[in-house]
């Protein structure tokens, strides 16, 4: 399992909700997400901690986190938990 | 109605929080250690493993590269370690405002009216299972009615665990450790209860009252009381913690000071960073504090009461260089300086016939000025001439190093 950190498009809603709307692979595929099934601050298995963001992408689900504790950069980053090694 | 106090403390934090971010550390002995080009290496934490093997906080590098040849040393990351503990103490602020923290990774939590009688350990074991599912860390925690029992009740609960402790099951749990377990009793303490016959806690609690205040004065009325599970200090609300009572710093160098230049380099930087603290939370001192620390490891205090309290730079300097002048040795490994009995900066002060007092408001005029450079463009961006005769004794940021507050 590893973390892999990727470019995310995300909803504000007007009272300051944040919701990932579509992410974009290594690639420059962009996936989007049908569906945010659950919201809760957790740590991955992958390493790391944030907010975790369990979302449906093409009737597979995935595990998002929104990473704002560890973050090596000192900035938030996305990461998207990943059993496949990175190429 | 009985208090309702927990102790958390993290198992291991800083190994932890380093496993927690590298999962490629799992199930390795690992600790966080110094750097050992700048000579601060030595271990400051330790995973379990390393544990198991042998490795002591405090340890120098190579002595535990010895005890266990697969150790894994990763640098420090202090600010990576402040931000994961805020948000451990986050999550326990979901659950009380009425916290103190004992240190960066233990913290008291009073429980008391939060939940249903009784409920109180279910309450304790959601916060652990919060803890290691929002952080991936682990912690000891203690239940009790007073501060002192609901730490011993985490020093032997065992990791990711909670012990509680009740008025019916001290006399089994607490009372027949040996007394140094208890807050309050060090190495001294012990010995001289060791000396009267006291061993345990338990003894502590049935000696008599006014021979221990005897002994060992007013501490030995508090050592009384907390055997006996009195406590009654109140867990202070969030953002309501003691008045800051020193403010002072202090480094190991690269290399030995080995004459009177390097020290007053050395202590010029640390000057510097405790004037700024001091003159940002609008703090002057009356007692300037000089502290050193010989190649063989032993700290020397040196203090003096100054006539006027101070936060500028200059006199910091001045009166640290002064005491170190007093109690020279060298060649020296650390220096510290500290600046205690604080008043408010604004207080009036009553001036002195006999001193130069344009040279104090240049002083401070000078700190004024070089506070607001650095604030604009940062710590290094405006540098004292000494500090730079040598760039590695001159060049520690200080400021952002390593401040400590005091708060005792």
């Amino acid at each position: 399992m590893q973390r892999i950190y990727v470019d995310i498009s995300v909803d504000y809603s007007k009272d300051g909700t944040m919701m990932p709307a579509a992410i974009k692979w290594e690639d420059g595929y962009r996936y989007e997400i049908d569906r945010v099934l659950d919201v809760r601050r957790a740590a991955s298995a992958a390493g790391s901690m944030g907010v975790r963001y369990t979302v449906r992408i093409m009737g597979q689900e995935r595990r998002l986190f929104f990473e704002d504790t560890y973050s090596e950069t000192g900035k938030p980053r996305w990461f998207v938990e990943s059993a496949i090694p990175s190429s | 109605m009985d208090r309702q106090i927990v102790l958390s403390d993290l198992n291991a934090c800083y190994a932890s929080i380093e496993i927690a971010r590298d999962p490629n550390l799992r199930g390795k002995p690992v600790a966080v250690c110094g750097s050992v080009e700048e000579r601060h290496g030595i271990i400051l934490a330790k995973s379990d493993l390393a544990k198991q093997a042998g490795i002591k906080t405090g340890m120098v590098r190579w002595q535990a590269m010895l005890l266990c040849p697969n150790l894994i040393t990763v640098p420090p990351n202090i600010e990576l370690y402040r931000r994961v503990t805020n948000r451990v103490r986050e999550i326990y602020s979901d659950y009380s405002n009425l916290r103190d923290d004992f240190s960066i990774d233990e913290s008291w939590i009073d429980l008391t009216g939060t939940c249903r009688i009784g409920k109180e350990v279910r309450l304790v074991h959601e916060i652990r299972e919060r803890l290691k599912a929002e952080t991936g860390l682990t912690a000891s925690m203690g239940l009790s009615w007073n501060r002192i029992f609901a730490k011993i009740g985490s020093d032997i609960a065992g990791p990711d665990a909670v012990a509680e402790i009740t008025r019916d099951n001290m006399k089994d749990v607490v009372w027949p450790l040996p007394a140094d377990v208890m807050m309050g009793v060090g190495r001294a303490t012990k010995r001289k209860l060791n000396d009267m016959g006291i061993e345990t806690i338990g003894e502590l609690a049935a000696a008599n009252p006014d021979f221990l205040k005897r002994r060992f004065g007013k501490n030995g009325t508090v050592l009384y009381a907390f055997a006996n599970g009195i406590d009654t200090t109140p867990i202070r609300a969030e953002g309501t913690g003691p008045p800051v009572k020193s403010i002072g710093n202090s480094t190991t160098t690269s290399r030995d000071m080995v004459n009177d230049e390097d020290v007053r380099i050395v202590l010029m930087t640390l000057a510097e960073s405790v004037g700024m603290r001091l003159r940002e939370e609008r703090f002057k001192g009356y007692v300037v504090e000089f502290a050193l620390r010989t190649t063989d490891l032993r700290w020397l205090i040196h203090q003096r009461k100054i006539k006027r309290p101070t936060n500028t730079t200059w006199d910091i300097l001045e009166v640290g260089f002064q005491l170190y002048k007093e109690v020279r040795t060298l060649p020296l490994r650390s220096i510290g300086i500290r600046v205690s009995t604080l008043v408010s900066a604004d207080e009036p002060e009553q001036m002195n016939l006999f001193e130069n007092e344009i040279k104090n408001d240049n002083q401070r005029a000078i700190d004024r000025a070089v506070d607001t450079i650095r604030e604009a463009y940062g710590f290094h961006s405006i540098q004292r001439g000494l500090t730079r005769l040598d760039e590695k004794l001159g060049t520690l940021n200080a400021r952002e190093e390593n401040v400590t507050f005091a708060r005792f």
